[in-house]
């Protein structure tokens, strides 16, 4: 579990907050790359793979500024802040194995996983969903007299045209919650680009329709940038200031799913600025500013690439949902399940 | 002391949020106005901060309430009518009816709905959604039709730690008085014999109890004697009581204010047929709303929805059988 990104962090703070980033990026990607050469190997996951790819950097500043009590909704882009917020690895890939040993027990799969007792939401597939169930945890938290806490929402730009987006960003704001919305631009809702998205210039000028702070990070490829500006709109939180509407943009530098070859997206586009890949932007940054040296990205990577392989190898040998053991009742009070569910009592 | 179907209302959520300092209330004019119906009416003053204006904002009412019942909170959902909880469906039944089974994470939430045809109301505020949510496993959904269930039904769908549609029904806030709250209760998922006879069994649940049991008194003084079942909560349904009258009188009716495709009654049928096909004497038969949106003029909304006339009909034809 990582601190949070509160003051601007000295010369060593500073050096620890970035290397501790990265290599949860890294675990992030490499975990990502297995799961999506697994899939494309064919009989080895279940149901589809959705990476972060591209993403890691954003997702990772999002978690690293949440401290251990938090509460965490992330979407389908985040397994580098997923882990970063605490999951294991051998949770998140028992998931996306179908292990029975995992938290779905294999009744939901790959980015639908969580832990919602300990302040990790289980995202359902409707985008904008989460918003206002976080809100509800910090209402919660509130009313018990847990004043600490903070919530933030991980969102892409599509998730931003539903109206339990609208709904939810305006109910924060009527109960000046600490919440933050970290709303990562990957340039396409799947297919959809975003000039069929949206007609506003920026997406983080809502929040001032909605009468909340907004803030912009040019390029969420840029680590130090999103440690900085998240981990501020964290402490803003903190102290009071109601909800934080955090936008970046990136290229999403994967399909939608594994299935999707992404042939939609131009070439200019991935060759500019915004297209340029988080881990090779952060890994030239780190080395350009001393903070570590080749040789050091190279063990974090063999570490990470084993991590990775136990993690595989663990959750294979593991036992798959058995539907004679599974209890088949939706009820936490089973005495109310319907008569004609057999299996309920 | 007279206290309607609305007072039980009231009065049970006083009592939950007095007895439960988990339970909140949040919906659309709850707070110092007292709610479109009044069903809150005090409470704002009496649980302060505890009973709370929401925005016209149905998915994120519902949406914050999960948050907060994952957090260990029981709250209670005003719709202002069952029409508008379509605009928070999404998060009833893909995010609340969901939850335990993909997680093991409770989630204790009552989300009441105003529901039926009253005159003068319309399309859209006269909606009966109960089937549209008893389809989703994880939810209970509850139909009361007396005062008693009313109070102790509400009582008891706090203290349930699943996502509870309660469908209370509007022509009754007013209509139906009792003497005094119930002191002791049936438990949800028992059907009540609403009125004893050996002729025939109509299976009905909400204001349709009150139709049915209008027709059975206006049948009896034929020298017909009519078994009127309330199921109480259609989810969970309890057919072995709709089979035990089934066994004792050989014929069914089942009587719904919701529209004829699919539903409860349709499920009733369904259930009579499959488990007990051997105790009917002549083929079931069902009495809905019209197949067409709640109209507005109460000459037409009388007569899109059943009545205690229209069932006799209906029993008429079935005892002809």
């Amino acid at each position: 579990m990582m601190s949070g990104a509160a003051a601007p962090p000295g010369e060593p703070a500073m050096r620890e907050q970035i290397l501790t980033a990265y290599r949860w990026m890294l675990l992030g990607r490499i975990s990502d790359e297995k799961y999506a050469s697994l899939y494309l190997a064919g009989g080895k996951i279940y149901g589809g793979v959705f990476i972060g790819k591209g993403q890691e950097a954003v997702s990772v500043a999002t978690a690293m500024a949440l401290n251990k009590g938090d509460i965490y909704a992330p979407l389908i882009r985040d397994q580098a802040g997923r882990l970063a917020f605490g999951e294991s690895l051998l949770d998140a890939t028992r998931t996306y194995m179908g292990s029975r040993l995992g938290p779905m027990r294999g009744r939901d799969g790959n980015v639908h996983r969580g832990k919602p007792r300990e302040g990790y939401m289980a995202m359902i597939s409707h985008l904008g969903a989460m918003i206002s169930v976080v809100s509800g945890a910090l209402i919660a938290r509130r009313a018990k007299g847990d004043t600490a806490a903070i919530g933030a929402v991980s969102l892409g730009e599509g998730g931003t045209s539903t109206g339990a987006f609208h709904e939810a960003m305006n109910q924060a704001a009527i109960e000046k919650l600490p919440l933050l919305v970290v709303v990562t631009n990957n340039q396409y809702a799947y297919s959809t680009p975003t000039s069929r998205q949206f007609a506003c210039k920026n997406l983080a000028d809502r929040a001032a329709g909605y009468g909340i702070e907004g803030h912009t990070i040019e390029y969420g490829n840029d680590l130090a940038a999103c440690l900085e500006v998240i981990g501020g709109a964290a402490k803003r939180a903190r102290d009071g200031h109601g909800p934080q509407l955090i936008v970046t943009s990136v290229l999403r530098l994967s399909g939608h799913g594994e299935h999707d070859t992404a042939e939609y997206v131009p070439e200019s586009l991935k060759n500019s600025k915004t297209g340029a890949d988080c881990m090779q932007v952060t890994e030239q940054a780190i080395l350009a500013r001393g903070l570590a040296t080749a040789a050091d990205l190279e063990r974090w990577r063999a570490q990470a690439v084993l991590q990775v392989e136990e993690a595989v190898a663990t959750a294979r040998r593991e036992p798959a949902p058995d539907p004679d053991a599974d209890d088949w009742c939706a009820l936490a009070t089973p005495h109310l399940a319907d008569g004609f569910n057999n299996g309920c009592q | 002391m007279s206290i309607t179907y609305l007072d039980a209302i009231r009065e049970a959520q006083a009592r939950a949020l007095a007895e439960d300092s988990r339970v909140y209330i949040y919906g659309q004019d709850v707070g110092a106005f007292g709610g479109a119906f009044k069903a809150t009416k005090y409470l704002a003053t009496q649980f302060p901060g505890r009973v709370l204006d929401a925005p016209i904002s149905e998915d994120a009412m519902v949406g914050s309430a999960i948050g907060a019942a994952i957090e260990g909170m029981r709250p209670i959902i005003e719709m202002q009518y069952a029409d508008f909880s379509t605009v928070g469906f999404n998060q009833i039944v893909n995010n609340a009816a969901t939850l335990y089974w993909r997680t093991q994470t409770k989630c204790p939430i009552v989300i009441r709905l105003p529901s039926g045809g009253t005159p003068g109301s319309g399309p859209f505020h006269s909606q009966s959604m109960e089937a549209l949510y008893a389809t989703y496993p994880g939810l209970v959904v509850m139909t009361p039709a007396t005062v008693e269930d009313a109070y102790s039904m509400l009582l008891e769908a706090v203290e349930i730690d699943d996502p509870v549609i309660f469908c209370e029904h509007k022509y009754l806030y007013y209509h139906l008085k009792a003497d005094a709250l119930p002191t002791e209760a049936m438990p949800t998922g028992k059907a009540r014999i609403a009125r004893a006879g050996r002729d025939a069994t109509v299976v009905t649940y909400s204001a349709m109890v009150h139709e049915a049991l209008a027709m059975a008194e206006e049948l009896a003084r034929e020298g017909t004697e009519i078994e009127v079942v309330d199921l109480r909560s259609i989810k969970p349904l309890d057919t072995d009581t709709v089979l035990a009258s089934v066994a004792r009188t050989g014929r069914l009716l089942a009587v719904g204010e919701a529209w004829p495709w699919g539903g409860v009654t349709a499920e009733v049928v369904a259930r009579v047929a499959c488990d007990g096909y051997n105790l009917l004497d002549t083929a079931p038969m069902r009495l809905n709303a019209k197949e067409t949106p709640v109209p507005f003029h109460p000459n037409l909304w009388g007569t899109h929805r059943p009545t205690a006339r229209t069932i006799a009909q209906a029993v008429r034809e079935l005892l002809r059988r």
